[in-house]
């Protein structure tokens, strides 16, 4: 591996913590609902409100989901683990503590692989836990006052944290993508960052090569990829302009601010709090035999590295295509349905990299909304390789089958006149009308200006109003021409 | 019958409803009458309209043939760390004047399915914090026997209800002492089951490593009865021992292998700790628990002397396990969601000290403040992780004891009750007085307490028996047969008649 890049001399490290909302029905210790979005404090109950006599229950759907996670990064599940009672006060906890999981997490190690431009880096992990969401706290519309909204209180959280692997804001931002592919893939998050279903924070700091590391600064909260990079080159550079100004940095928590841009402190390591951290007494300690791992794991889906492995091998895609392929599960199932319906893996990957990819980020939607069904691309794929459909020709179809929601393929070809000339009588006709009507190139390539040629093949694209082959045109005309 | 009514228990009550000799409705207006006149300070709500409504309720379907269990139209109250849907539920604490639970606590919802008929709440100290129920927000209780003294704590209100004849039963909850403490005191009967027999849902934290529910009544029999229906796993506490429920009655009359008719315990080896019998023991207790000890030899038993080294440790270990739970357990109330909230803050930091120096009493600050000090970052290893382990320690101690013995028989505290105001002063001299409570509530292991005589100024004294997990059965046949050979427990305060 290169040494890292430097940054006015400084090598960046970063380390990321990441809450991923698990995606079960009911939250982690009560049986309300996790659904987004309803009115507030309709999906709290007495253990979400912690009315006094009440009682947490852990939810198996969550160690389940959390269980999966550590088989999907090669991680320990700890046979044993403990939940923790992390005190603080705040409106929007209603216990006056967060069930947490502190010294013994249920995921300890593992690693997460991706590719960072082509090249491929692994970030190891240091643990993940389980632990309940606090409620939120509303500030807008309450008079002054402030209104507490109780329906994300015990939400399931698996907090994962990794070990300071990264070296970029890129580097980053391309673990947090793969990570959060990895957890929509198992099927154990949604992975809806605008809802807070996968947020970040970033440990940031920065030393000159081979010294200790330097003091860190945590950046809570970054709810997109874009933040995430403007973040911690941001941080990046502040930390840098503090020491190349002979000052220290401290170590703080701070918010980014996007219509500034900025990281701003938002406590300092003096008003840190102390949690006072505790084994819960009201839970026992989560054993998890080793049969339920056994079960879970014979329940894994192909992880998004394996089946890449297998595209590259099997498919002879290359390794960037390959990953681009398995960069959500339902990409994968759409490109392995075309692919299985037209045999021609390079060209569906090109299609899903290129034309579908550049729209479906224009509308900034995903592969489960595109409007061209997987056989319809198949059915494009199979037109262009039977010679049926120019490139060109076939980009116009495509339109029609985006735009207008077409699956009929054929058809349109037809209706669109775009069915390329496969009389090979008409075309010998074609040539030889042009060979006729332009001695002048044809002189010219046989004085060998090979550019010539292709002012020939032009003529013949002309003369068949599109409709012919390109290469079966060329071949005539090499023939002819001798 | 009438005016006997309120000397019947549990089971002599039970009979007579079943037998019809008297309506439910019949004992609750009598006992309402008592309840409404007594001046103990032992109820903090009477629930009149809603407790004729059950009784009614019971005779009618008494009335139409149908077979009922044994509490079926017995009145009962709870200890007001139950939170009840119906009535309030303040754990003796400001914090909670007046507040309104949505739902009945597991063990108040099995009682009423059973039957019982619940005719209030029940005086306690704030939060179960005290062992003399000087601690409650709402005023002391007076023990039956001698109104100027206390009736041990925190279930004060439950004990001298029941000692004065108020109600057959009542319930409690022990975290540290807090059943078999004030029953020892008011010369009644109670049993703290193995931690995890009874569910904790519904009962107001205090220490949830230790807090367990039970039963204050007059005899063994009548604590079996009310253990049988209040206990059973639940699956909304994840601390509460999974086990098919539970008949603590027929265990009870369980005949011993080898018994006979006049040495109905042979065979049973009771361990009597020489810790438990230390030179600071008061002699009058001493002396009740010898005669008792001798009691339980003549009835067939064998004494068996064993040690529990660490029982001085048990008080240091609970005084930083209990207050540290406590100090996260009371978190909750900051004046956010319910209970109280001060009147007037500048801001959120003053909103929350404010509502909490209000809210809270003496006791309870200064198990807060214990509490918050052990866990605080850099105190933890000393004190916290220190208890923990002497925690493991005592409970195998006990475990060394029981290879010896069947039984552990002592006394439940060092002194019969005490005037009130007497420990005003001196919190740490009523931590000391819990010094043979602790080490079974440490344990997790059943304990109860059942009358053994009297000390100075005619005061009650209790006998402590300690099973090993789950014996409660075994527990209560020895504390039945002590009561068939004994009257201590058909003892009636003078006031109480």
């Amino acid at each position: 591996m290169s040494a890292p890049a430097l940054i006015r001399g400084y090598e960046v490290v970063i380390g990321l913590e990441t809450h991923a909302q698990l995606s079960t029905a009911s939250k982690i210790f009560s049986g309300a609902s996790t659904a987004f979005g309803a009115a507030p404090n309709t999906q709290a109950c007495a253990v979400d409100l912690a009315l006094p006599g009440t009682l947490p229950v852990m939810n198996r759907g969550a160690v389940e989901r959390a269980i999966c996670f550590g088989l999907a990064v090669g991680a320990k599940v700890a046979p044993l683990s403990i939940f923790a009672r992390k005190n603080y006060f705040y409106p929007d906890l209603p216990k006056g503590y967060q069930i947490s999981q502190y010294e013994t997490p249920v995921v300890q190690g593992g690693s997460v692989d991706f590719l960072l431009g082509g090249t491929g880096k692994t970030v190891h992990l240091t643990r993940a836990h389980l632990e309940e969401d606090a409620g939120k706290s509303l500030h807008h519309d309450y008079h002054g006052q402030t209104g507490i909204d109780l329906n994300r209180a015990g939400t399931p959280l698996l907090e994962i944290v990794t070990e300071p692997d990264m070296r970029s804001s890129a580097e980053a931002v391309e673990y947090a993508k793969a990570l959060h592919t990895l957890v929509v893939w198992l099927g154990i998050c949604d992975g809806n960052m605008q809802e807070g279903s996968f947020r970040c924070d970033a440990n940031v700091s920065v030393r000159r090569p081979g010294q200790p590391f330097g003091t860190r600064r945590e950046i809570k909260n970054l709810n997109s990829f874009k933040f995430m990079q403007q973040a911690i080159d941001f941080e990046v550079q502040w930390q840098i302009d503090r020491l190349e100004d002979g000052l220290k940095v401290e170590q703080a928590t701070v918010l980014f601010d996007p219509d500034s841009g900025e990281t701003r402190a938002m406590r300092s390591k003096e008003d840190a709090h102390d949690y006072r951290y505790f084994p819960d007494p009201d839970l026992p300690p989560l054993v998890i035999a080793p049969e339920w791992i056994e079960r879970v794991r014979a329940g894994l889906p192909e992880l998004p590295g394996a089946m890449a492995a297998r595209f590259a091998r099997d498919d002879g895609l290359p390794a960037y295509d390959a990953a681009a392929m398995t960069q959500s599960l339902a990409f994968a199932r759409y490109y392995e349905a075309a692919r299985d319906a037209c045999g021609r893996p390079k060209p569906v990957a090109n299609w899903l990299m290129g034309e579908i990819a550049k729209r479906l980020n224009a509308a900034e939607s995903t592969i489960d909304a595109c409007p061209v069904a997987p056989s319809t691309l198949a059915r494009l794929v199979t037109r262009i390789d039977d010679g049926t459909l120019s490139n060109n020709g076939a980009r116009q179809v495509f339109e029609s089958l985006w735009s207008e929601r077409r699956d009929d393929v054929d058809a349109l070809i037809e209706v669109k006149g775009l069915k390329q000339m496969d009389d090979a009588g008409a075309l010998e006709a074609i040539v030889e009308q042009v060979i006729a009507a332009n001695a002048r190139s044809v002189g010219e390539y046989r004085a060998g200006k090979d550019k010539a040629f292709n002012a020939l093949v032009g003529q013949v694209m002309k003369a068949s109003q599109g409709k012919a082959n390109p290469a079966q045109a060329s071949d005539l005309l090499k023939r002819r021409l001798g | 019958m009438s005016g006997a009514l309120h000397e019947l228990g549990v089971a002599a009550l039970s009979r007579a409803l079943a037998a019809r000799e008297v309506s439910s409705v019949e004992v609750t207006n009598h006992l309402l009458a008592r309840i409404n006149a007594e001046q103990l300070g032992a109820f903090l709500h009477v629930g009149s309209e809603a407790a004729l409504a059950q009784a009614r309720a019971i005779d009618a379907r008494r009335a139409a043939g149908e077979t009922l269990g044994p509490l079926a139209g017995v009145p009962i109250a709870h200890k007001d760390i139950f939170v009840t849907a119906g009535m309030p539920s303040t754990a003796g604490s400001k914090m909670l004047a007046g507040y309104a639970s949505p739902f009945d606590a597991t063990v108040v919802a099995r009682l009423a399915a059973a039957g019982a008929v619940s005719l209030g709440k029940l005086n306690c100290d704030e939060f179960a914090m005290g062992s003399a129920n000087e601690n409650s927000a709402y005023g002391p209780v007076r023990n039956p026997w001698d109104p100027s003294r206390v009736p041990g704590g925190s279930s004060g209100g439950s004990a001298a209800a029941v000692a004065a004849r108020l109600l057959p039963a009542a319930t409690g909850t022990d975290t540290g002492g807090s059943i078999r403490q004030p029953a020892s005191f008011s010369g009644i009967t109670g049993i703290k089951p193995t931690y995890g027999v009874c569910s904790r849902y519904g009962m107001v934290a205090f220490a949830s490593s230790l807090d367990q529910a039970g039963p204050l009544a007059r005899s063994a029999e009548d604590c079996a009865l009310m253990l049988s229906a209040m206990s059973g796993f639940d699956a909304r506490d994840a601390t509460s021992a999974e086990r098919a429920p539970q008949d603590f009655h027929a265990q009870m009359l369980q005949t011993r292998e080898g018994a006979t008719a006049s040495r109905p315990l042979a065979g049973l080896r009771i361990g009597v700790p020489r810790e438990f019998f230390p030179a600071a023991l008061a002699v009058d207790v001493n002396a009740a628990l010898r005669a008792a000890l001798a009691v339980l030899e003549g009835l067939g038993a064998t004494l068996v002397d064993v040690s529990l080294p660490r029982t001085e440790l048990s008080i240091p270990v609970y005084y930083i396990i209990a207050p540290a739970e406590a100090s996260s357990n009371l978190s909750r109330f900051d004046g956010v969601k319910f209970g109280h909230r001060t009147a007037q803050f500048a801001d959120l930091a003053e909103m929350y000290a404010k509502t909490r120096a209000e809210g809270f009493g003496t006791e309870v600050k200064r198990r807060i403040m214990i509490g918050t000090y052990v866990l605080s970052h850099g105190y933890y290893d000393a004190y916290y992780l220190q208890a923990q382990k002497l925690r493991r320690m005592i409970a195998d101690d006990f475990q060394q004891c029981f290879a010896s013995c069947d039984l552990i028989a002592g006394p439940v505290a060092p002194s019969v009750a005490w005037k009130l105001g007497a420990q005003d002063d001196d919190p740490v001299a009523a931590y000391l007085a819990d010094i043979f409570t602790l080490p079974a509530s440490l344990a997790g292991l059943p304990g109860m307490s059942l009358p053994a005589g009297f000390g100075e100024g005619g005061m009650p004294v209790g006998l402590q028996l300690i099973g090993n997990y789950f014996s409660e059965g075994a527990m209560l046949h020895a504390a039945h047969v002590f009561q068939q050979a004994t009257d201590f427990h058909t003892r009636c305060p003078a006031g109480a008649q």
